[in-house]
């Protein structure tokens, strides 16, 4: 790795000024990088850190709900790093192979996501609250060699290992006296020795780092591969876009199962030299505005359906905390609708900044920069370096039109694109257009150069800020013994801008009852995620289809949304 | 520990907790906020109370405040159950 180079003061500079004359070098000689050295994500967020001379900051305040917590300086992060790795490697792991992180939001995610990096191995985040089913699919298509995990998430890996033949390691973070069953080891991050000297493996920019899974309409999740140069565009953005500075304190929400956990929980502020908090707990608004004014967080990114939460529970329970630490609020994950931004002004005395971003982006695309007037409603303008337009749904040509809605397409070249889709290159292949990037959402462009979102363009559901594949869930409903055919389809939801809602035909034998709508409900749930169980359930006698039987969900998520159906000469035609 | 809270607290363990999960469950554990129960699944936990008690509870009331412990549950339960009438 290359001598990091003194870390650079950020200076207050105009969305015009750090536009005009962008390049991405820029980030690349603050992280101290030379196009064609060695790159390493875990190394660039720990040991280079270190050698800036900020061993001894805090790198991590991590609490649990019970009000367990652990601090870790940048030095701990980098020798448990080590420590991480060392024991990866001793298994037998190569680099390139992947090593999947399932765990809740514990040190030893953070931390051991860093350490897979360090070996050279590809990390493979996934969200612990993932069913056996969900959790299957994603490592038979990745042929997943180890994962990390907690004990109470091991029975799940143990229902399906016998499917999963190359799966040689599963590492158990917390066993204490746990019987071990084949292929299982234990590893106490903290209490194994601790590794002062790990070897890094020198990854080069384009060497796979991480792979997220996304869902699309059709098939079943993609894994979206990530390089090492991805780190050039997580810096830069978490440094511009969310404003974090040398002496905040960083709270993203985000669970690092999904990407902005890790472009923005790990590698953004880690790579900044920064001090990030993490709260394991789920949602309370109470705990959340006692631990921001107790942590004194500057800087903090959370998502619309969080906002949302805790616009419900009202500005009282905000007034009776001392949130003055908070310095700038940033949002992602789908639309920020304009009266979140007006309630935040209200309740903390300062906007939520919406970003637009996605798995496949890697790090912000679209954003309201600090300093930027806001426009409440609007995602933004595009971040230095990203070329953006909206496209013509037919010709796939530039919309020149102000105010026309397109297809959002960027044009290819930033650091953290997405390199392909594991063993879907054809996938991969369809989101390119005339040499542009399609991100699958519908927007505008206004006189400003604002972009305003209007939807998306596939069948795939936003839900809480989560891409929800339909045919994921309709292939679970077929499992279920009940069901004979089912469409799953996006409904509106005030708090998490959509929902599952499922449409169901029932076999002879079965009626349509609460109970067993209810039972179908869990079903989903437990075999796939929370995120992916319909939250109503509708039985009907027959589902719209085309003339060659191909069910057409555009019809039932049309009604949903009370929106006209359009012509459907050519889908019925199908 | 009433008939009502018996019957939410093994409905959570019995749906809620992963096979092997051995965290204890009683009337003022965290649901919500200690990661038992998320937002997105209180939906079914909302659904099957409402079937069970045949009650009706609005969205606006199904917060996840409201929804953090059994001992609310239950107080959430009882607001929405019907009086009982007694003939005299």
């Amino acid at each position: 790795m290359s001598n990091p180079t003194l870390y650079e003061e950020v200076t207050a500079k105009s969305y015009e000024e750090l536009t005009a004359n962008f390049d991405w070098s820029i980030a690349e000689r603050e992280l101290g990088y030379k196009p064609g050295d060695p790159i390493n994500i875990g190394w660039m967020c720990s040991d280079r850190i270190c050698r800036l001379g900020m061993a001894d900051k805090v790198a991590l305040y991590w609490e649990n709900f019970q009000g367990n917590h652990q601090r870790f300086t940048f030095d701990d992060v980098r020798v448990l790093s080590n420590t991480v790795a060392q024991f990866i490697c001793d298994l037998g792991i190569q680099p390139g192979e992947r090593v999947c992180l399932f765990m809740d939001r514990v040190p030893e995610l953070y931390i051991g996501f860093l350490g897979v990096l360090k070996t050279g191995a590809v990390a493979q985040p996934l969200f612990s609250a993932f069913g056996d089913e969900s959790l299957l699919v994603r490592l038979q298509n990745a042929n997943t060699s180890a994962i990390i995990t907690q004990k109470k998430h091991v029975p799940k890996v143990r229902k399906i290992r016998e499917q999963l033949p190359n799966l040689r390691h599963i590492i158990i973070v917390d066993a204490n006296e746990t019987p071990l069953q084949q292929r299982e080891v234990k590893f106490h991050m903290e209490a194994a020795p601790r590794v002062e000297d790990f070897a890094v493996y020198p990854t080069t920019a384009e060497s796979p780092s991480v792979l997220h899974y996304t869902s699309g309409t059709t098939g079943q999740p993609k894994g979206a591969l990530h390089v090492h140069d991805s780190i050039v565009s997580q810096y830069l953005t978490t440094k511009w876009a969310l404003d974090l500075q040398p002496d905040d304190i960083y709270w993203c929400n985000a669970d690092p199962g999904w990407v902005t956990g890790t472009s923005y929980g790990i590698i953004g502020p880690w790579s900044n030299g920064a001090t990030q908090v993490v709260l394991d707990s789920g949602f309370n608004a109470e705990r959340w505005y006692e631990f921001i004014e107790r942590r004194r967080v500057t800087v903090w990114y959370s998502a619309p359906t969080a906002i949302r939460l805790l616009m419900k529970e009202g500005t009282e329970i905000v007034k009776r905390h001392d949130l003055s630490s908070l310095r700038h609020l940033a949002s992602v994950g789908e639309p920020l609708n304009a009266e979140a931004v007006i309630w935040s002004q209200e309740a903390f005395g300062k906007p939520f900044h919406d970003t637009f971003w996605q798995t496949e982006t890697g790090s912000i695309v679209i954003t309201n920069f600090p300093g930027m007037p806001i426009k409440p409603g609007s995602m933004g303008k595009p971040f230095p370096g990203i070329t953006a337009t909206v496209l013509n749904t037919k010709t796939y040509e530039p919309i020149t039109q102000l105010g026309l809605a397109g297809l959002i397409a960027l044009r290819p070249g930033w650091p953290s694109q997405v390199r392909g889709y594991w063993n879907n290159e054809a996938g991969f292949k369809a989101k390119f257009k005339n040499g542009w990037y399609l991100c699958g959402d519908r927007a505008s462009i206004d006189a400003d150069g604002y972009y305003w979102f209007m939807g998306r363009d596939d069948d795939v559901i936003n839900t809480g800020g989560h891409l929800v594949g339909p045919f994921e869930i309709e292939s679970a409903l077929l499992e279920h013994p009940a069901v004979f055919e089912s469409a799953a389809v996006a409904k509106p939801d005030r708090v998490n801008m959509e929902v599952v809602k499922a449409f169901v035909t029932l076999k002879r034998g079965y009626e349509p009852t609460a109970d067993l709508e209810l039972e179908i409900m869990n079903h989903i749930r437990k075999r796939l995620s929370p995120l992916a169980m319909p939250q109503q359930i509708e039985f009907v006698d027959s589902l719209p289809k085309t003339r060659s039987g191909k069910i057409v969900r555009r019809i039932l998520r049309c009604k949903e949304f009370n929106e006209p159906v359009g012509d459907l000469s050519t889908i019925m035609d199908d | 520990m009433d008939e009502i809270s018996k019957v939410v607290r093994d409905y959570v363990v019995r749906e809620y907790l992963e096979e092997g999960d051995d965290r204890e469950v009683n009337e003022t554990t965290p649901l919500i906020s200690g990661g038992i129960v998320d937002s997105f699944s209180m939906v079914s936990l909302k659904r099957f109370l409402e079937k069970k008690y045949n009650i009706q509870i609005p969205d606006a009331d199904a917060t996840p405040d409201a929804f953090d412990s059994v001992q609310r549950i239950v107080a959430l339960v009882h607001r929405f159950q019907k009086p009982v009438t007694v003939a005299v």
